[in-house]
């Protein structure tokens, strides 16, 4: 079994690094387009993890959500809007970057520290149910798992509804900003600009 | 069921019959399925492009191809060197790196979900537990590619033609995915090989096409979609965006598109045939042809007969749909972008759940057809 087991290390050892690097990048890189990119590489090298873990189920509905879903509609929102110009210098950078990275070591602290602290229960590798683990997912999911299910769903029809109504403006008698009643007709059709000051 | 060859575990032991442990037996077996799988794609492409060029000249009435080889059989070659020995050229203000990363995201989820096909019982690279799933969740990467090359080439145009891609493919994999699951429900296994298994009991006669014609006639529209195939071509739409996303791409870079979205066409046709053709299943089941003629289903011969059937079938399955898809793209004009996503959002979606919720019905209702 050593070539296994070594292939094994080779793979979470260059999987871990891109995680870890991609993420710094994420948060450090000034271009948002890269920045956005590379939350896709993060998102797959998690994905690659979770293979090693011999949870393939849990690798493909990852990459499937987070990299064809939330990723996809990341990049789709940063290209509708990309202007191709620099972001305005803000004055205090410097004290921001220093309490951000305090929060962030803190968070990283705890994580330690819970990490450290907690028992883990591990399964042996005999007793990993591998390919029976899609079954097993599935059937938490509609027993002691399903009140949870059905909030998350809850929460996702919350937020589309909240999309919904932002985009649409005439589901509504009066506009949210200007208080005027909304035109029921066409929405393409020039109405008044949102943001001025009504006196 | 465990019948047909096991090419693996033949391989293995003729190499341990020359003293090799079986750890450098496996080592040496696992590069040949995949470099098979490759050469398989790559051919398939050839035969596809020389099969549109002459399709297409004669639903035009011209002969098309006719010089190189027999029937011009050898043009898709040619091609393919002229692309390969072609100045590879990076516009001055496009982005390098997301440049060249884009058409290899585009083309490598579509190869590796070659992962999944199966030709035989045993015939396939892997035989990965959610088989299926895999497909969707690989093919769900491609738009990032897309997304990425549009960016890069700093051309209207080709951001124009990413976006369209991104938004088709989003909106048809909804109801793709939604199909699947029917047949899912149906075969209790996400396994590509299982869903085969359960359609060949009784032939022609138990394919999935007659107890999901819903859900066959929705899965075709959205890999049309998927492929990025005419009606649905609108990402490259010639008369409004010179080519979408490819407008800035040029030698091998062009070409890994051009691969991709034939491997994808070639691919999306085996994966139609195995949900709902039957797979490598012959229209009358091969074990009652064997009973019938009273040979022993288990010698030999019989087996390499029966795998070499299969193989045949799968193929001959798949290239009957990239066939249609051919006609489709030289007689059909090109749907506008509103239609195509009214079409996705407004009828396909709704119309693969109720098929989802009917199957369902359905196989609790008559278990012994619908899978119980």
């Amino acid at each position: 079994m050593s070539i296994a087991i070594t292939t094994q290390f080779i793979c979470f050892i260059v999987l871990s690094l891109v995680v870890i690097i991609g993420a710094l990048g994420v948060v450090l890189l000034e271009s948002i387009v890269y920045s956005a990119f590379l939350l896709g590489g993060v998102f797959m090298s998690v994905a690659g993890l979770y293979l090693l873990l011999n949870a393939s189920f849990v690798a493909a509905a990852q990459v499937l959500v987070y990299v064809g879903a939330v990723n996809v509609l990341i990049i789709f929102a940063i290209m509708l809007v990309n202007k191709k110009e620099d972001l305005k210098p803000i004055n205090d950078i410097k004290s921001r970057r220093i309490i951000s990275t305090l929060i962030c070591l803190t968070l990283l602290s705890l994580l330690i520290r819970v990490d450290l602290t907690n028992a883990w229960n591990l399964s042996s590798p005999q007793n990993s149910i591998g390919e029976e683990s899609t079954i097993r997912i599935g059937e938490h999911l509609f027993s002691d798992y399903l009140l949870p299910f059905e909030v998350a769903s809850v929460l996702l029809l919350m937020a589309m509804i909240g999309a919904i109504v932002l985009a649409r403006r005439d589901v509504m008698s009066k506009d949210i900003s200007t208080g005027l009643p909304v035109d029921q007709e066409l929405i393409e059709k020039s109405s008044e600009p949102l943001l001025t000051n009504k006196n | 069921m465990e019948y047909g060859l096991d090419l693996e575990y033949s391989f293995n032991e003729f190499l341990k019959g020359f003293g090799l442990s079986s750890e450098i037996a496996h080592i040496i077996w696992l590069p040949l399925p995949m470099l098979l799988v490759l050469v398989a794609a790559v051919v398939g492409v050839l035969v596809t492009v020389w099969l549109e060029r002459k399709i297409s000249a004669a639903a035009q009435q011209r002969i098309g191809p006719e010089y190189a080889g027999a029937l011009g059989v050898l043009q898709p070659i040619a091609d393919g060197l002229k692309l390969l020995v072609k100045e590879d050229i990076i516009p001055a203000k496009a982005d390098g790196i997301l440049f060249t990363a884009g058409p290899i995201l585009v083309l490598v989820p579509v190869i590796l979900s070659w992962l999944i096909v199966p030709f035989g019982q045993n015939l396939l690279v892997s035989n990965v537990g959610i088989g299926i799933f895999l497909w969707i969740a690989l093919s769900s990467i491609q738009p990032i590619g897309l997304l990425m090359s549009g960016y890069a080439s700093n051309n209207k145009y080709s951001l124009l033609g990413g976006l369209r891609a991104a938004a088709q493919s989003i909106s048809y994999e909804i109801p793709l995915a939604l199909s699947v699951l029917a047949i899912v429900l149906m075969t209790n296994s996400l396994s590509t090989i299982d869903i085969v298994n359960q359609q060949s009991g009784a032939g022609i006669l138990s394919w999935n096409i007659w107890r999901q014609p819903v859900g066959f006639i929705v899965f075709w529209i959205c890999a049309l979609a998927e492929c990025e195939r005419l009606p649905f071509d609108l990402p490259e739409a010639e008369e409004e965006l010179v080519a979408g996303y490819q407008t800035e791409y040029a030698g091998m870079k062009f070409a890994l598109f051009y691969l991709g979205s034939y491997i994808n066409l070639i691919l999306s046709a085996l994966l139609v045939s195995i949900l709902y053709l039957g797979g490598w299943g012959f229209p009358i089941p091969v074990e009652l042809i064997a009973k019938f003629l009273n040979l022993p289903i288990n010698a030999p011969f019989i087996q390499v007969f029966t795998a070499s059937i299969g193989i045949v079938m799968t193929v001959l399955k798949a290239y009957l749909l990239v066939f249609i898809a051919i006609l489709l793209r030289w007689t059909t004009p090109r749907v506008r972008i509103d239609q195509l996503l009214d079409l996705g959002w407004k009828f396909l979606l709704p119309i693969s759940l109720a098929n989802l919720l009917i199957t369902a019905g359905l196989k609790l209702a008559f278990p012994q057809f619908f899978g119980g």
